[in-house]
């Protein structure tokens, strides 16, 4: 299978690894996926408490080059965002911008799981209610 | 002068020695005779170069050139001997023993005999990727009429002890079948020191061509019979219709000669070559062998990196290095490898491996350069594992609730 160029640039220049202060207030982690599966992401968020707008973005990720890129590109669409627009982020929109075949639909999955996972653990950290997301595509 | 891509995946097939190419050419173009033509030399000359293939052919495995039936490859000769032993020999039983590492081409026909009414037993192999021969002995019964166990496996390259197994089968008038494709060719196979009865291999992997392949059928001690499974011309005694694949047969036969005749030469170069990737690699902090030190065929090594997942980590140097992983990423099951799994492997690090399967013409260059771009690699691809950071904070991943999918 040949990997889209988008794909094997955020696998090679990958953007905002790392990892954030996850007992700060103002930090939410979300960690989705599981060893078996061969897929585990790491997403982190550092909200701007005065603005609402997430002002960094990390990730790791375990997994194939589509699932880093994937979680790569969904650090760089986070910066900027506020938490609202940032739970909005649907994962057909990685597909496209990434050109993954069906088999890696399930990467984008991944990430907008994972993206919604640190959203609620921000809330969660701020006595906000969690929001409820729409049980995602089977995979 | 590195030439790229370097090809380390020889388990899967092997490039064609330019010295069997050479042989078969003629028989395309000027030779290109049906050799079941018996009336005119077009025929002869394709006849008399299908008995000289079928001599060379026999010649590396201790066979008699009638024992041995052409085919398409190791997979039509795996149908061949399960389903053609389970047909001819019904009115002696039923039950075949085979194993959970076999390769699909072999699971599959007994999932398929099994359908027909047929019995199987699937040993589970040791957590070297050997069966235990007490087991064996345990799941023989008076029903059974074949025990079908590959010579060595295609992942990992353990190599099974056929001559213990046969023992116990002939002891039980049992006969044996073996799916020799990784071994013919790489290490020394006889059907009479082994007592194989019926023995399927292929060319392809053999720096041979690909389509053809053999199927070895005993014809002494106990003579064999197999249901033949596609009907046609009564080519290969009865066997295996089909007009003969003259230049491949060919072409085969030169391959199996000059295995032959390099086989312990080109073991030792190859096995060194081998061990300087795997004691390199296995350097690495958390990177574990696969299958057994000890049984094994000397081109191959399958290792896991723990931590880091086995395409993410090919994708790294896959446009300049070929090899492949038991992680199945890229399958709709999301399943990895059966045979690491059955191992005793956690999916985790079945997920996390990659088999290299070194050549007749792999070199050390390439050796090096390997080394060096998965070491880099894995040690890049750590720096971004979540797993990776928690193993080096010391959390026990057993505890993380993870969410399934």
């Amino acid at each position: 299978m040949a990997y889209s160029e988008k794909v094997i640039d955020h696998y090679q220049n990958p953007k905002n690894v790392g990892t954030l202060d996850k007992s700060k207030s103002n930090v939410g982690t979300g960690l989705v996926g599981a060893p078996e599966c061969g897929d585990v992401m790491r997403l982190q968020i550092e909200v701007d408490e005065a603005t609402g707008t997430i002002k960094d973005a990390k990730f790791k990720t375990f997994g194939c080059g589509s699932a880093i890129a994937s979680s790569s590109l969904a650090t760089e669409w986070l910066k900027g965002k506020t938490i609202e627009d940032a739970a909005k982020i649907d994962n057909m929109e990685i597909v496209e911008e990434l050109h993954l075949p069906p088999v890696k639909i399930h990467c984008s999955v991944l990430a907008e799981d994972a993206i919604k996972a640190a959203v609620n653990d921000y809330r969660q950290k701020n006595g906000l209610p969690l929001m409820k997301f729409e049980e995602s595509v089977v995979h | 002068m590195l030439k790229f891509p370097i090809y380390l995946d020889h388990n899967a097939t092997t490039p064609c020695d330019p010295r069997v190419v050479e042989a078969m050419i003629p028989y395309f173009t000027n030779n290109f005779g049906n050799a079941a033509s018996r009336n005119h030399p077009f025929g002869w000359q394709a006849e008399e170069a299908v008995d000289y293939a079928r001599e060379q052919v026999a010649k590396l495995i201790g066979a008699d050139p009638k024992e041995i039936i052409f085919t398409s490859g190791a997979t039509e000769g795996d149908n061949l001997a399960i389903k053609g032993v389970f047909e001819m020999y019904a009115s002696k039983g039923n039950h075949i023993i085979s194993c959970n590492i076999e390769h699909k081409a072999v699971l599959d026909t007994c999932k398929h005999i099994e359908k027909e009414g047929g019995e199987v037993t699937y040993l589970k192999v040791k957590d070297n990727g050997l069966i235990d021969l007490a087991d064996l002995e345990a799941a023989i019964k008076p029903s059974t009429i074949l025990i079908a166990i590959m010579y060595a496996n295609n992942e990992i390259g353990t190599v099974m002890p056929m001559k213990e197994i046969s023992a116990i089968a002939k002891k039980k008038g049992i006969l044996v079948f073996s799916d020799a494709t990784q071994a013919v060719g790489k290490i020394p196979v006889d059907v009479n020191k082994d007592g194989i009865d019926l023995m399927a291999f292929t060319a392809h992997k053999m720096y041979g061509p690909k389509g053809v392949g053999a199927l070895y059928v005993r014809r002494k001690n106990p003579r064999v019979k197999v249901t033949a499974q596609i009907d046609g011309g009564g080519h290969e005694r009865g066997m295996r219709s089909g007009t003969l694949n003259v230049p491949g047969i060919v072409g085969f036969g030169k391959a199996c000669e000059i295995c032959m005749s390099e086989m312990s030469e080109e073991t030792k170069r190859i096995s060194k070559l081998r061990d300087k990737l795997e004691n390199a690699l296995l350097q690495i902090e958390e990177a574990y062998l696969n299958g057994d030190k000890e049984y094994r065929l000397p081109h191959v090594t399958n290792i896991s990196f723990k931590y880091v997942e086995g395409e993410g980590l090919m994708m790294g140097f896959n446009k300049n290095i070929a090899v492949s992983s038991g992680s199945a990423c890229t399958s709709a099951s999301l399943e990895p490898s059966y045979v690491l799994k059955a191992l005793g492997l956690g999916d985790d690090l079945a997920h996390s491996s990659l088999r290299f399967g070194l050549g007749r013409f792999t070199t050390e260059d390439q050796i090096d350069y390997t080394i060096e771009q998965v070491t880099n690699t894995v040690n890049k691809l750590r720096e971004m594992s979540p797993l990776w950071e928690m193993y080096k904070e010391g959390i026990d991943m057993s505890t993380i609730e993870w969410a399934h999918h």
